[in-house]
């Protein structure tokens, strides 16, 4: 047979063989099939511990009360004593290294996720005091009479304006 | 004609090219094949939310997008809440204004093209909210389908990306029943729910259950009967989402309602 027969042949083999080389350079050595077999452990592992490395941001409040114990003592018997701190005072991130500091939310937005009335009466949220934020106050800030450490004392910060609701 | 040597020589060549290919299957390994059914570890994370418990204030939305750096003002979350309103007539009234990220704010509920809709206090016969995220299925249809490995589940059965394999094909996004799955809008790679692993595997809990002030959230090890989660699954009515499709969603509701889906 000619040798134009037999070149395509020639070809592919270096083709195939090619790829094959590529990919035991490309694939990395930790790719393989894990705890969940072929069908859904087939992965790179390395990625798993890359994952776990992931920055934590939140540090939760127990972090802040080993510095902020006056504050704890503050909320901690309030209404308001099973929110996390971290979630109107922002997420810890580095701090007290980071020197940005943290960035407190005293939206009115922040207070009326749980205390925008909705008329759900078996649900808690028909029961939390709520209001109709267009009506109560509109154009201020919840954080002027009301206090966010104990709802059920006013604002020591701030005099509250001599207004019926 | 070709002689007997030269056909000896051209059929050796033939035989070896054929087997280079061959190599590159895998071979068959009845062992392994059989780790792969039971792989018992010590831990396999589950959650629980108790739908009875959550008011939609969607700290837990908030949380997540900043702990995940999930773009903030992209219409895309890990986790959501969705509200379900049933009123008198038996109809029902979905909504998750970006996802719940600002909680719910107004009785309007946002009907999409249909614009906002406000249901009359009288008219509501009943009114809930329920958080949504990965179940961290026990048969992931989103794993199965990814062409490169990209995305897996570990060990302890959490369902994690590959961000530097993934192709960005999109078959898993497709593939989830439960369209938790999204691409990420700056590094373009699916994206979803780790159920904060980094944080539970330092002894910690997700961010959306530290930022739930009515613990309506809460993660736990399923392989561990002393767990308080583990407790109330195995000895409370709980339900799973979409139970039909097989995937064995490992998130599971307390309270649930049949308008739920």
């Amino acid at each position: 047979m000619k040798n134009h027969v037999w070149r395509p042949l020639f070809i592919v083999l270096a083709i195939v063989g090619g790829i094959l080389i590529t990919r035991t350079l490309l694939v990395p050595d930790d790719f393989g099939v894990y705890e969940r077999g072929y069908m859904y452990g087939w992965h790179r592992k390395s990625n798993e511990a890359e994952w776990q490395k992931y920055p934590v941001k939140y540090k939760t409040a127990t972090v802040c009360r080993e510095c902020h114990k006056d504050k704890y003592e503050d909320i901690k018997d309030s209404p308001h004593g099973s929110i996390s701190c971290e979630n109107c005072h922002g997420p810890n991130h580095d701090h007290p290294k980071d020197p940005l500091g943290l960035n407190i939310d005293r939206s009115r937005g922040l207070c009326i996720r749980c205390h925008a009335y909705l008329p759900y009466k078996d649900n808690i949220r028909g029961k939390i005091p709520g209001i109709d934020p267009e009506k109560h106050y509109p154009q201020q800030e919840c954080v002027m009479c009301h206090y966010p450490h104990d709802p059920t004392r006013s604002n020591p910060k701030h005099q509250k304006p001599e207004v019926k609701s | 004609m070709m002689n007997r040597r030269e056909f000896c020589k051209k059929t050796m060549i033939v035989a070896g090219g054929l087997i280079i290919p061959l190599s590159a299957l895998e071979v068959f390994n009845p062992k392994r094949l059989h780790a792969e059914k039971d792989g018992e570890g010590k831990v396999r994370w589950v959650f629980l939310v108790d739908v009875h418990k959550c008011v939609g204030c969607g700290f837990c939305v908030k949380a997540c997008k900043i702990e995940n750096d999930v773009t903030w003002d992209a219409n895309v979350t890990r986790t959501w809440v969705e509200r379900y309103v049933v009123t008198k007539d038996g109809q029902t009234l979905i909504d998750s204004p970006k996802g719940a990220r600002d909680g719910f704010v107004t009785q309007k509920i946002d009907q999409a093209s249909h614009g906002l809709k406000e249901v009359k206090p009288e008219e509501i016969a009943k009114g809930f909210f329920v958080p949504k995220l990965c179940n961290h299925c026990e048969n992931p249809p989103c794993v199965q389908v990814c062409p490169v490995g990209a995305t897996y589940q570990t060990g302890d059965g959490v369902v994690l990306v590959d961000r530097t394999w993934c192709i960005g094909c999109g078959y898993c996004v497709m593939g989830c029943p439960y369209g938790v799955r999204y691409f990420h809008p700056e590094l373009h790679v699916a994206e979803k729910c780790t159920l904060c692993y980094h944080r539970l595997s330092q002894g910690m809990l997700s961010a959306c259950v530290d930022a739930c002030p009515f613990g309506a959230r809460r993660v736990g090890n399923i392989r561990d009967p002393e767990d308080p989660v583990t407790k109330i699954i195995t000895t409370e009515q709980v339900n799973v989402l979409k139970e039909e499709f097989g995937t064995k969603p490992q998130v599971f509701y307390l309270g649930s309602s049949r308008e739920v889906k």
